[in-house]
């Protein structure tokens, strides 16, 4: 090989090399993302289809109580009030207040629902009775044990019952199924009782403005 | 052959299937757990008057009654004698989950299932030195299914039963007690109760056997409730006889012995709550053995 073809080879190889090093973070970043991506469960993805299909009603925002897990009383809920802009619909509605209640508190340890958890589809029969169909990783990814599934069960019914009076019980069912408990404990062969009181229409409380 | 024999079985309606299953009892003294197998369906009805007829007649059990029960029981040593009969004799203990099923995990690898056996040895013993004869719905690591455990405490005559489980959350080193919630009232044909709500008729009886334990847990470790909670709990539905749960908190401990610690106050509460509970379950009193 003549000094010049040496030369020209060596020159060659350092521009690849230089391209390379200037490329390389970028290729990582790229494999950072896709990894997240790929992370992401197919329940959270779902979730995010389904909040994103909800409509958005540009009505004004009302005072929502949402209940979570109180932080010092153990195995307490307590009412945190939010202001949503909630439908009147009460199927709507519904779906609007359960995914804001799995969207969660900020402080995790206030959590009642399990994050990768999804609302897949609300129905409400002409008797009153809401059936909430959940992904299974209401189930799995929930702690097992009687007081912590208790404590999810009543956050989903005390929600509801303080937002739409419509639903009078609740029908739980995982996956579009019917399980026999939630994770090991409780019973979810039944309906839970939402609301004691006769159904009217959602007394709608405008928020203050500011 | 075997095809073309089923293939003649004719299908009964409901009603003929409770006569049915009333009549083996009755005529063979086989237990609940035992006529599980003639299920045709989910819904079996318990026939508590008739159990209660023959349990309390001052009549001996027959050896075949005996037989059936012991087989069902795998624990129990001691027939009860006559003159037993009719009050609070037997305490079914059932250790939760078992086999595939861990139940609740901490990350520490404390495992529900294994805590819960080591707390129903010194439940059972302390039950014992009480005057108390204990069956167990599971003695080793299988998984018994809700069912099977509910009928093994449905096949006894003057029982309770307390299901003993470990939280995953809760204040560490504290007990809490739940019994079911109240359960929809549904007639009942001929003294017939369904299966799947048996518990129904007992959960006032429970609530008083919960409060009386509780009570003895709340002395014993500081941050227990003062009285019994309710909740949905799947294996008390299915139970007919005074039926609660007890839950210690938890598996989130970092170590086990934390745990193991509670174990000799636990059973020491239950089986004071249970002595306690004993002189208001008069179960002859009552017309068809029904709170």
């Amino acid at each position: 090989m003549s000094p010049k073809w040496r030369t020209g080879l060596i020159m060659g190889l350092a521009v690849a090399v230089s391209a390379a090093a200037i490329y390389l973070p970028t290729l990582r970043q790229h494999v950072k993302r896709t990894a997240k991506l790929v992370q992401q469960t197919e329940e959270q993805a779902r979730r995010e289809l389904t909040q994103a299909l909800s409509p958005t009603p540009t009505g004004p925002r009302v005072k929502t109580k949402l209940f979570w897990a109180s932080g010092t009383e153990g195995a307490r809920l307590t009412a945190v009030t939010v202001e949503l802009p909630l439908a009147d619909d009460p199927v709507l509605r519904s779906k609007q207040v359960l995914n804001t209640l799995l969207a969660g508190p900020v402080d995790s340890d206030l959590r009642t629902l399990p994050p990768d958890a999804a609302l897949l589809e609300f129905y409400l029969l002409p008797d009153g009775t809401g059936i909430a169909d959940f992904s299974e990783a209401l189930g799995t990814s929930i702690p097992s044990g009687i007081e912590s599934e208790q404590l999810a069960v009543e956050s989903i019914t005390r929600t509801l019952e303080a937002n739409v009076p419509q639903v009078q019980r609740l029908k739980i069912l995982i996956h579009g199924q019917e399980v026999d408990t939630l994770a090991g404990h409780l019973d979810l062969t039944g309906t839970f009782v939402v609301n004691t009181k006769p159904a009217s229409a959602p007394a709608v409380k405008p928020a203050k403005a500011g | 052959m075997g095809s073309a024999a089923q293939a003649r079985v004719p299908v009964l309606p409901e009603w003929m299937r409770f006569d049915m299953l009333l009549g083996m009892r009755l005529a063979l003294g086989i237990s609940i757990s035992d006529m599980k197998l003639f299920r045709g369906n989910r819904i079996l009805g318990l026939a508590l008057p008739f159990l209660a007829a023959i349990s309390f007649a001052g009549q001996a059990p027959s050896p075949s009654q005996q037989a059936a029960t012991a087989a069902a029981t795998p624990a129990q040593t001691t027939p009860i004698s006559p003159a037993q009969a009719g009050t609070l004799n037997v305490v079914v203990l059932d250790p939760a989950h078992g086999g595939a099923d861990y139940g609740a995990r901490g990350t520490e690898g404390v495992r529900e299932s294994e805590v819960v056996m080591e707390f129903a040895v010194q439940v059972r013993r302390a039950l014992e030195t009480q005057g108390f004869q204990v069956v167990q719905t599971r003695l080793g690591n299988e998984d018994p299914t809700f069912d099977e455990r509910s009928a093994v405490a449905n096949a006894q005559v003057g029982a309770v039963f307390v299901t003993l489980h470990v939280a995953s959350t809760g204040l560490p080193g504290t007990a809490r007690v739940y019994v079911n919630e109240d359960l929809p009232v549904t007639p009942e044909v001929a003294g017939l109760i369904p299966w799947e709500r048996a518990q129904g008729p007992f959960l006032s009886l429970s609530r008083k056997l919960g409060d009386l334990v509780q009570g003895q847990l709340a002395q014993r470790f500081k941050g227990s409730p003062g009285s019994v909670q309710s909740a949905a709990v799947r294996q008390l539905r299915t139970t007919a006889a005074p039926a609660i749960a007890v839950e210690v908190s938890s598996v989130t401990v970092e170590n086990r012995n934390d745990l193991d610690r509670m174990a000799p106050g636990v059973a020491d509460a239950i089986a004071k709550g249970v002595a306690a509970f004993k002189p208001s379950y008069v179960v002859a009193g009552a017309a068809g053995a029904k709170p």
